[in-house]
């Protein structure tokens, strides 16, 4: 095996065998599920159940507040003051709070009160106000003689059909919502490993330096050899990483698709009114309804239609570019500033002209997004250092191939330029020791033959 | 000694931004020789051991290899020790021994058989399995010889191999060296313990401020700074003694010691030893007399002082 080849994988096994690699491996996708797990899981568990204590004076109310999974209503004998409805609450269990609906509620709203010994939940507080508001509204409504059906009908839903017209005439449609959410995703990821593996490289020189091993090896082996050896591996790392976690995220995350979705259609069951007073109360007829959900459907349709528009084998293989490019073109960066250290914590003044432009390119990632084809955009996506993840938001708005080729033509010329110019300080710097190290020196190695 | 030198430099000079590292150094190492280098600290040592490991390159000069231009391809015939050495904390002994044994070329079924020939020859075959940190700073300095001369270099350069060792290892190591010698590799030897450079080498070459201020064969070095000086141990009186010294001697210092006498005598205006021992014999009762041999350790603190004298007066 050629001696880069041993490098690398001396590189790749002590990472990936290591204890911690596996733990985050088998974290990550946990973490990322559990961003979609816990917050439905937390709003299945979070609630105890609410009893209420109906206090309605208008009587409009009277046995037509419905109850959900949580939240139960109960309705006393008519004319029961409110006070003995406190004390009945106080003294019992059965009831945490009692609400109380003024005679004339239909004129003026305010002043319906909820009065608990128990604080009651948010979502118990919002559906008491949203059930009144419907109810109330639709009264008003009745009265003027509009009934529900009228109402509905006049609903209108609009999404723009976004089409655009390139050179040749053709027509391409696209999706705006679903490139933005394609793109920033993407240009996150990028940002994250060149973050997380390129302060790997840097790790691995500091500490080959202060093993004072690394004598041993350039005596074996050219710097250059060694750097890159060292560049590939931890690269092969996060890739063989990235891989395990796209094949375990998407399993969890289809795991917990179905959790949310059994869910929601639950809480559809209890909580949607609007649905439950139409229902009850309108008098338009089914075909309308019909309708309705035919509109829905085509809606729901219309977006899967959409991302059939995404060219996803050009997303999917810029993205591996850019993914590699943009660490590549980093981690030899911080490959250099490793070397010109003695120790992790000097290297904060050498950071901050590396982390600024990726920090700015993910700045900018969200005003690009906005307006992908300016020409700050472009200028953006051309150069390396902020082209790896400016690019890869732009991409699934579409963008010209010679755009693509002459940005990743730039990059991997960025990515020989810089490599160059830190393998030169780092042939210096792995050999110094105990010396703070200024931008001067740096630039005394780098200029020095 | 007409034989083809392992290793010779030529006015190879480098510097480093802003300062000479080393200037027109020239050596030549004979094939079989312990070679040693010595100097003070900040003379240039390891600069020049580093230009023959091209891990840096010489601005000017040029080096050979067995009569050939020192290149990347040699350094598999060339084992090196540095001083600033150390092994990857987190990895398991003999794993790293293979893979540096591996960097320097040989394949893995050989880098095994020879680790297992070794890891027994020490002892310390239980350690293949420990992670470095486990190790004491002995124990991973045994590992690091083993890896350093396991590719069986022609060429050995070693610098401060004892620093870091106890006085056992010290001498383990020591006789490895002298070991590899009888098989015919060359050493190169980088310290500046005069007493193992005495113990050890043949050829020695002395670098202070950036050149070779003395090179040559440790015989024919002392030779050169014998200073005709002598120590006699005699009977009767240190008067006596210093009357009799007439024109032959000077008196450099003496002692008493418990009634047997001691004085050390240098020799003046070219007399010999017979001219000075007729002399003194005839008022004291000369009972030892002896040349007094400079040490290495002499010798290099007398060529340093010499060099910077020289340098002050031009």
């Amino acid at each position: 095996m050629s001696k880069i080849g041993l490098i690398i994988q001396r590189e790749y096994l002590t990472r990936v065998r290591k204890k911690s690699f596996i733990i985050m491996t088998i974290l990550g996708p946990v973490l990322m599920a559990a961003l979609f797990i816990v917050p439905v899981w937390l709003a299945m568990n979070e609630e105890d159940d609410a009893n209420i204590l109906v206090i309605d004076d208008s009587m409009l109310f009277h046995e037509r507040m419905e109850d959900t999974e949580k939240i139960h209503f109960h309705f006393p004998e008519y004319g029961l003051p409110l006070d003995s409805a406190k004390s009945r609450m106080m003294g019992s269990e059965d009831i945490d709070a009692v609400l109380f609906i003024h005679k004339k509620i239909i004129s003026t709203p305010a002043g319906v009160q909820l009065i608990y010994d128990k604080q009651p939940g948010i979502n118990v507080i919002r559906y008491i106000e949203n059930t009144l508001e419907n109810d109330i509204e639709t009264f008003k409504l009745a009265k003027s003689g509009i009934n529900q059906a009228t109402i509905e009908a006049a609903k209108t839903n609009i999404t723009l059909v976004t089409t655009k017209l390139d050179e040749v005439g053709e027509e391409s449609k696209a999706n705006t919502e679903l490139s933005m959410v394609v793109g920033l995703f993407s240009g996150i990821l990028i940002y994250m490993f060149i973050f997380l593996y390129g302060v790997q490289v840097m790790r691995g020189v500091i500490e080959e330096k202060t093993n004072r091993i690394i004598e041993v090896i350039i005596s074996s082996v050219r710097p250059f050899e060694l750097m890159m050896g060292k560049i590939i591996g931890i690269a092969l790392v996060g890739l063989t990483q990235f891989l395990l976690w796209v094949v375990l995220s998407s399993t969890l995350i289809s795991g917990s698709q179905t959790l949310v979705q059994q869910h929601f259609a639950k809480q559809e069951k209890g909580t949607s009114i609007e649905e439950a007073m139409s229902r009850s109360q309108s008098l338009a007829p089914e075909s309308e309804e019909i309708a309705e959900a035919k509109l829905n459907e085509a809606a729901v349709n219309e977006l899967f239609s959409n991302i059939d528009l995404i060219d996803f084998p050009v997303i999917l293989g810029s993205f591996l570019f850019y993914f590699l490019g943009g660490y590549l073109i980093y981690s030899a960066l911080f490959a250099a500033v490793g070397s010109a250290v003695d120790n992790e914590a000097d290297t904060q003044q050498f950071m901050l002209p590396i982390t600024i432009p990726i920090i700015f390119s993910f700045v900018m990632a969200q005003v690009v997004i906005n307006n992908p084809e300016s020409t700050m955009s472009f200028w953006l996506s051309m150069i390396p250092f902020t082209s790896p993840i400016i690019m890869m938001v732009r991409i699934p708005f579409g963008v010209p191939y010679w755009e693509i080729a002459l940005s990743m033509a730039l990059l991997v010329a960025g990515f020989i330029a810089t490599t160059w110019l830190a393998g030169r300080i780092y042939r210096t710097g792995i050999l110094m020791y105990g010396k703070k190290i200024t931008y001067k020196e740096l630039w005394k190695w780098l200029v020095y033959h | 000694m007409s034989q083809t030198p392992i290793f010779r430099a030529e006015n190879v000079s480098k510097a480093y931004a802003g300062h000479v590292a080393i200037e027109n150094i020239s050596i030549e190492v004979p094939k079989g020789s312990i070679f040693g280098l010595l100097g003070p600290n900040g003379a240039g040592k390891t600069t020049f051991i580093r230009i023959i490991n091209q891990i840096t390159g010489p601005d000017t000069g040029s080096l050979w290899f067995n009569g050939e231009r020192l290149e990347q391809k040699h350094l598999h015939q060339i084992g090196y020790l540095p001083e600033e050495r150390g092994l990857y904390k987190k990895m398991k002994v003999g794993e790293q021994a293979l893979y540096l044994c591996q960097l320097k070329g040989l394949t893995k079924k050989d880098a095994l058989q020879r680790l297992k020939y070794w890891f027994e020859k020490f002892g310390i075959e239980a350690w293949w399995h420990k992670k470095v940190e486990e190790l004491s700073k002995g124990m991973a300095q045994k590992v690091q010889f083993i890896v350093t001369v396991l590719h069986e270099p022609e060429l050995l350069i070693l610098d401060e191999p004892f620093s870091g060792f106890d006085p056992i290892n010290t001498n383990l190591i020591k006789s490895e060296i002298l070991e590899l010698k009888k098989k015919g590799t060359t050493i190169i030897f980088s310290t500046h313990n005069m007493g193992s450079v005495e113990e050890l080498c043949d050829h020695i070459a002395l670098i202070n401020n950036s050149r070779v201020i003395l090179d040559g064969e440790v015989g024919e070095i002392r030779n050169r700074f014998r200073t005709q000086t002598y120590d006699i141990e005699f009977k009767g009186s240190m008067m006596d003694l210093g009357n009799s010294l007439g024109t032959y001697g000077e008196l450099l210092n003496h002692d008493s010691d418990e009634g047997a006498l001691s004085a050390r005598v240098k020799l003046v205006n070219g007399a010999t030893t017979n001219q000075l021992l007729g002399n003194i014999m005839r008022s004291i009762e000369v009972t030892g007399f002896h040349e007094v041999i400079p040490s290495m350790n002499d010798i290099f603190i007398e060529a340093v002082e010499r060099y910077n004298r020289e340098k002050q007066m031009a």
